[in-house]
């Protein structure tokens, strides 16, 4: 029987399988950033023990980092004391470090692949939910605890049992105005937040395969958000495009060895999964959520559905609708909006950023709409500057900040206030996640924009 | 490095009979700035447990001071979300050392193990029950026994078994962790490491 792409490239990194246990498993890349590695070096410290390899790791800043004025100190104490921390850690163990104000700064999952850190075939982990991003190269990646993190810097390798396999196949044409983040939340809408746990998701279809890379990896991004360790995509001709002549992408006759690798890496035909699940595409609409769990969504033209007819406790989806302040039935569309938050590593590449210009165009921001506009790294940050973006966001009345993970987990000073309604293109709309009392409608780039022109929710095929 | 060995717990519980509470509930992002694992207990639920003004939130559980217990019973899907452990750690820090459920997300239940709280799932009937049980006594005392996989409801006929891999569970019995495991491996992972391409 054949084997799957998960089988592939997880079989081919376990170095010991324990009975009734998990595998141990070999991490080619290991991504550390200043929130979940500080206890872990402390781990090291105890246990008077070096990270083994270092030069498989990579630091950056980005959780908890101001998104202006980035050049002068740090105004929070425990912020600069934790960035403080990652760069003395990096600095002892010899880990390579791309702090604040660092050329190659960014949000770890959007200069992990810019840089060609990112690779098919490899497993990737870092200490952060969101490393399932790195999966739309055809890696093994997800997020780890800071216990793990003390794992992987110690010993290269991480104790997991080996997850279940799902496919999910979307195959037919994606309408105009649909995107990448608006086919991820139709599916975690679909499967709600624990319908992939336990399971590894392959991305199938023509939907996916005609989909660009900073697309494919919107969509592995938000693969936790249904509960999923990770999601991945075979890497084909795009993949092997986008990482050529990155810096830590192999060169000459090592590119050539790879590419004999990474050619291999795609599903078997007879290949089984624990579970298939398909969809057609044509049928998706432009997204929006309305609750406090980014499997409550619903296409943008659609009511608040009923409390009746959701699977989980009736107690619970009021309790999310009452924090939202939102009734049963309601229209979303024409809700009135406060703030626009544009980026995180769902959302925060140059595509990205093109979509959201795209509609801004000629308009004018809402007055009563303050809008956010974080670029996932210094590399985005200058492409929107070199394609003359930012003049037109400008002439719009938007303004840039500097990269960073910012109002996605408002860990700055980057928070939506209480009560506050935010069309965010981030991946979660948790209670108070961007803010304590936050209101959070997860959307596109798109659906963002058409917000921030008109200061309500607005379709934006009707602008 | 190892953390308190699991044998088995009797206690009362603190019932959370909501759903798909997601990590930053258990401890919001903006508590996560410490360098080092002390405190964070305090911030357990902190945005249920307080208002914004520092004000007990008196309907909260937490804050009922007729709950308490080394045991945190939660609706479906606990833990979902972030894969700080931080959220675990401040679990743990608040004196819990078993969180019941009837699902668990991945990564939530993985940081669980490796610092030494059990997470027990059970089926949503039995989850229902002990609800049931602790809201009409909520002296009602819990018996998780880890090396014969069981959770009964003391003083009645309710139990159930629940699974861990055995390599967790022997850990857990034993208070190892996985590190001073590889690290016994070391050998077989440089030659491995030097047969890899990347």
């Amino acid at each position: 029987m054949g084997q799957t792409l998960f089988d592939k490239v997880w079989d081919s990194h376990v170095i010991k399988k324990i009975d009734n246990g998990p595998d141990v498993l070999f991490i080619d890349r290991h991504m550390v950033h200043e929130v979940t590695s500080p206890v872990a070096f402390l781990g090291l410290k105890a246990r008077k023990i070096k990270v083994l390899y270092p030069e498989k790791t990579f630091a950056t800043a980005d959780h908890n980092t101001p998104t202006r004025n980035q050049h002068m100190p740090v105004k929070d104490l425990l912020s600069k004391k934790q960035l403080e921390a990652l760069e003395e850690n990096a600095k002892q163990h010899k880990i390579s470090y791309w702090g604040l104000g660092h050329e190659k700064n960014g949000i770890v999952h959007v200069i992990g692949p810019e840089h060609g850190i990112t690779l098919p075939g490899a497993t990737i982990v870092c200490g952060d939910s969101h490393t399932s991003t790195h999966g739309a190269f055809g890696a093994i990646a997800f997020g780890i605890g800071t216990s793990e993190v003390e794992m992987v810097l110690s010993t290269q390798c991480i104790m997991q049992p080996k997850p279940k396999k799902m496919r999910i196949t979307v195959n037919g044409k994606l309408s105009n105005s649909v995107t990448p983040k608006d086919v991820a939340l139709f599916i975690i809408s679909k499967l709600s937040t624990s319908g992939a746990t336990g399971y590894f998701v392959e991305y199938s279809g023509e939907v996916f395969s005609n989909m660009s890379m900073e697309g494919r990896m919107t969509v592995c991004n938000l693969s936790i958000e249904m509960g999923a360790r990770g999601g991945m995509i075979a890497p084909d001709k795009k993949t092997f495009e986008y990482i050529k002549g990155r810096e830590f992408t192999p060169k000459d006759d090592d590119w050539l060895r790879a590419m004999d690798y990474w050619k291999t890496l795609y599903t078997d035909h007879d290949a089984l999964f624990d579970k298939e699940i398909s969809f057609n595409g044509s049928l998706i609409e432009p997204m929006i959520t309305y609750g406090t769990n980014p499997g409550m969504g619903i296409s943008i033209n659609e009511g608040i559905p009923n409390s009746d007819d959701q699977d989980g406790s009736k107690k619970t989806f009021l309790k999310s609708l009452e924090y939202m302040n939102y009734n049963e039935g309601d229209k979303i569309i024409g809700k009135n909006i406060d703030f626009v938050f544009l980026g995180s590593c769902t959302n925060g590449r140059i595509e990205d950023f093109r979509a959201f210009t795209k509609i801004v165009k000629g308009r004018k921001k809402a007055p009563n709409v303050t809008a956010w506009l974080v670029p996932g790294s210094h590399k985005v940050e200058k492409a929107i500057k070199e394609e003359g973006l930012l003049d037109i966001l400008k002439d719009s009345g938007f303004e840039l900040r500097e990269p960073g993970c910012s109002a996605c987990l408002a860990m700055n000073d980057d928070k939506i206030p209480t009560g506050k309604y935010a069309v965010s293109t981030s991946n979660r709309n948790f209670e108070g996640r961007q803010g304590p009392g936050s209101r959070t409608l997860l959307a596109s780039p798109i659906v963002a924009a058409a917000a921030a022109i008109t200061g309500k929710i607005t379709d934006p095929r009707k602008l | 490095m190892g953390y308190d060995k699991f044998k088995i717990l009797k206690s009362t519980a603190v019932p959370l009979a909501i759903e798909n509470i997601d990590t930053d509930q258990i401890i919001p992002a903006r508590f996560l700035k410490a360098t080092e694992r002390v405190g964070f207990g305090d911030n357990l639920f902190r945005d249920w447990k307080y208002k914004p003004n520092n004000e007990l939130k008196k309907n909260f559980v937490l804050n009922d001071k007729k709950y308490s217990g080394r045991i945190l019973v939660g609706g479906k899907n606990f833990g979902s979300g972030s894969s700080r452990e931080h959220a675990a750690w401040a679990i743990y820090d608040y004196g819990f050392r078993c969180v019941i459920s009837s699902f668990f997300a991945d990564i939530f239940k993985n940081n669980c193990l490796n610092i030494g709280v059990l997470p027990v799932q059970v089926s949503a009937k039995f989850l229902d029950i002990i609800f049931k049980e602790i809201y009409k006594n909520p002296k009602t005392l819990i018996n998780v026994d880890l090396e014969q996989q069981t959770i009964k409801i003391e003083k009645t006929n309710f139990e159930e078994n629940f699974e861990i891999n055995e390599y967790k569970k022997n850990n857990l019995l034993n208070g190892y962790d996985d590190i001073d495991y590889l690290l016994n491996l070391k050998k077989s992972i440089k030659e491995f490491s030097n047969q890899t391409p990347l």
